[in-house]
């Protein structure tokens, strides 16, 4: 138990335990001290200056986001003093900031322009010289315009704490200093794996995807286009975000009514290549854990659904490409089947097939532009959208979002299991892998619930015993962490059989490409804990626990894929990989 | 910029490579590193970086960053002959400025670059003490004082005689 201190905060008494800061102290007495470069878990390095608040006793004002709290302390929040240093803080930092709002990613949930309204700013107070810098637009998924950067240093944290990527830095000084890539040469120059996590933690509109919504536009008004959506499980979690709908509410139906409604398309659900992925997944995994052969492919095995994971291993570990699983991705598995058994089935040329997938990632944009995942020069996913896309387009297309009675996904890919579901949260690939893996070596379906594979902690362990053998597994979200994973199998310090890697903390439902909450939220608000609670409920209401359950994986093994891991199924549903070195 | 092939030797390499792995684990060594690799090379080329990040197990970013934030690093190799402009005060009233665009116009770079031969580079410093003889400009130490651009020109073109 923490020992607790006794402070006030504008005269207002408040205790809480040793160690918290004032920032953190003051949402006890509902007082949010506005910041910029704070951002809960990713960044506090008091940098910004607009959280100073003055501190009884002490000479000048103090940053309350890096001050932790002291017995006795008197703190004032809204003095004069700090209303003026926080308007000119916030002058100076607009001095040089593009300010382009109008046509801006985040035009209305701009942190700055909310700190610039709320203190009554002159937005030209300090009219200088604005800085003209190139935007970096040099990978097919994340665009970076340092013209609006304001230099908190959020994504530099993000993409080298939580990541331990480092692809960006801050670089050279005084009146030059940005954040940038070495050599200011673009972002596809770097080891950059495409998670997105830089753009969920910019307060401005410097970072965002590479966006294709003209792309879809003009795939649905061209009538020749057959166009096919399919959206990724933790979109119906978070697409209300958009809509200004509290964090955690589920709006499948009105999430596939409404994509319905943006033209002449059929709306799919990808929890059923979820649930294929297990399928393949779980018979790779019992293959490499029975197989006698000589050359088989070693243990323990990563799964490879994520492809901020895959691009990592490829930069980072290329001696591990043969732990990973070659099955697809649940898009890429979506993307071949599509193109093949439905273009097929419904007599449609694989080159007027348009398959949009609806994905929270930005890592997926790279993915679909894999020359691996096509055929002959015609990609198994045309575009990958990612949340915030989508929402844009709904909002485009005037459609009232939160007054949608709701729909259900279209046939022949609307039924999924539970364990597709859940796919979207740390975890949840695991948890479904065991399902299937028990199911198929045991032949029972009595254990579903893997409880200590689930929640939010960056590092999971369990073992559990399966057809009579002790199996150790592990997960990790997160890529700091899936490099502290991958370290201690490396060393022989861990023997895992089998582990699963989520490149984004917390999973897709903390994805890159979702929608983008303000500091105000994730500082005091367990979003991901919100967000995968949905799909954790939704999986235990389903009458489908098991992927091996679903009768739409069983009616394309018997239609079309024959069996998991067989000549067809593995010529569709299993990829390569490419060693990428370090750039 | 003026780009020039790096032409690093083996034995460079694993001068750079020793000392690293010697100072590595001490606080604060990415500076002493930098210094001895601009002493091994004389400057700080994608290359050089490339084995420092490498060795020192840190992000490529990271060693740019303070490659980049200290004006004494220079990520642009020295000309066989270097000419440095006084900036300070008195030589810039009395037209430095006019004096280095000269230079600049005259050897087709800019101020921190070097010319693509490898014969020429140009800086800029902030007073020598010789106030006196404003404008001052010097060629690998030696100072030329109450310069003109025509006779900074010509003192430039002096160098390329001599070859």
């Amino acid at each position: 138990m923490k020992k607790m201190i006794n402070l006030k905060i504008n005269n207002i008494p408040v205790t809480v335990p040793e160690g918290t800061t004032v920032l953190q102290a003051a949402k006890a007495v509902n007082i949010e001290i506005p910041s910029l470069c704070y951002l809960k878990d990713i960044n506090c390095i008091g940098a910004c200056r607009v959280c100073v608040v003055e501190i009884k006793g002490r000479r000048g004002l103090t940053a309350a986001c890096t001050y932790p709290v002291e017995e006795g302390l008197e703190v004032l929040t809204n003095t004069a003093t700090v209303r003026a240093s926080r308007k000119t803080t916030i002058e100076l930092i607009l001095s040089t900031h593009h300010k382009k709002c109008l046509s801006c990613v985040r035009g209305n949930h701009c942190e700055l322009q909310k700190l610039a309204y709320d203190y009554g700013i002159d937005e030209d107070h300090f009219k200088d010289e604005e800085p003209q810098y190139e935007i970096d637009d040099s990978t097919p998924y994340v665009v970076r315009d340092n013209n609006k950067c304001i230099q908190c240093l959020r994504c530099v944290s993000t993409c080298n704490n939580v990541q331990g990527i480092g692809a960006i830095g801050q670089i050279r000084r005084g009146f030059d200093v940005r954040v940038g890539s070495p050599f200011d040469q673009g972002l596809d120059t770097t080891t950059c794996v495409g998670c997105g996590q830089c753009i969920v933690s910019c307060p401005v509109g410097a970072l965002y995807e590479k966006s294709n919504i003209d792309e879809v536009w003009d795939a649905i008004a061209d009538p020749k286009k057959h166009v096919v959506f399919f959206t990724a499980p933790s979109i119906a979690a978070t697409l209300g975000e958009c809509f200004d709908m509290p964090p955690g509410t589920h709006v499948e139906d009105k999430m596939v009514q409404a994509i319905r409604m943006l033209g002449d398309v059929k709306v799919f659900n990808m929890n059923v290549t979820a649930d294929l992925t297990i399928m393949e997944e779980a018979n790779e995994l019992i293959s490499r854990i029975t197989s006698n052969k000589v050359d088989k492919p070693p243990l323990p095995m990563f799964t490879s659904c994520c492809p901020g994971w895959i691009k990592f291993v490829e930069h980072y570990y290329p001696e591990m490409i043969p732990n990973l699983s070659t099955c697809k991705s649940p898009q890429g598995m979506f993307g071949a089947l599509l193109k093949s058994y439905y273009c097929q089935k419904n007599h449609i040329d694989p080159k007027d097939m348009y398959v949009v997938s609806v994905i929270p990632c930005t890592a997926k944009k790279f993915e679909v532009s894999r020359p691996e995942l096509g055929n002959r020069g015609i990609p198994d996913v045309d575009v990958a959208i990612t949340t915030r896309e989508l929402s844009r387009m709904i909002k485009g297309a005037g459609i009232s979002f939160k007054d949608l009675k709701g729909e259900e996904f279209d046939n022949p890919f609307a039924i999924a299991s539970g364990a597709g579901k859940i796919f979207g949260a740390t975890g949840g690939v695991m948890e479904a892998a065991l399902r299937t893996a028990a199911n198929i070596l045991d032949g029972t379906n009595e254990k579903v619930d893997f409880m200590d594979v689930r929640g939010v902690p960056g590092i999971k362990e369990a073992t559990y015993r399966i057809a009579g053998q002790e199996v150790d597994v592990c997960v990790a979200s997160g890529l700091a962490n899936a490099r502290k994973v991958v370290e201690m199998v490396k060393s022989g310090e861990k023997n895992y059989l089998f582990i699963e890697i989520m490149a984004c903390p917390g999973g897709c439902i903390n994805g890159g490409g979702q929608p983008v909450q303000s500091d105000s939220v994730r500082n005091y608000v367990d979003l991901k804990s919100l967000r995968s609670a949905v799909l954790y409920n939704s999986d235990k209401d389903n009458d489908l626990r098991c992927s091996h359950e679903s009768p739409v994986v069983q009616m394309l093994y018997d239609e079309f894929l024959e069996k998991p891991g067989k000549a067809k199924a593995h010529s569709l549903l299993h990829t390569t990989y490419t060693a990428r070195g370090m750039m | 910029m003026a780009n020039m092939a790096f032409r690093g030797t083996p034995k460079q390499e694993r001068e750079l490579r020793k000392f690293i792995r010697k100072h590595k684990d001490q606080p604060g060594a990415m500076m002493p590193v930098l210094q001895e690799a601009q002493g091994i090379y004389g400057y700080l080329p994608r290359e050089v970086q490339e084995i420092i990040a490498e060795e020192m197990n840190v992000p490529l970013s990271q060693v740019f960053g303070v490659a980049t934030f200290y004006s004494q690093f220079t990520l642009t190799p020295k000309g066989e002959h270097t000419v440095s402009v006084c900036l300070g005060t008195a030589c810039y009233v009395k037209g430095a400025d006019k004096i280095l665009s000269a230079i600049e116009e005259r050897l087709g770079i800019k101020a921190g670059e070097c010319t693509p031969d490898g014969f020429f580079s140009i800086d800029s410093c902030r007073c020598l003490g010789a106030c006196g003889l404003a404008p001052v400009m010097t060629v690998d130490g030696e100072v030329y004082g109450k310069c003109t651009p025509e006779s900074a020109v010509k003192i430039i073109d002096s160098y390329y005689e001599e070859v």
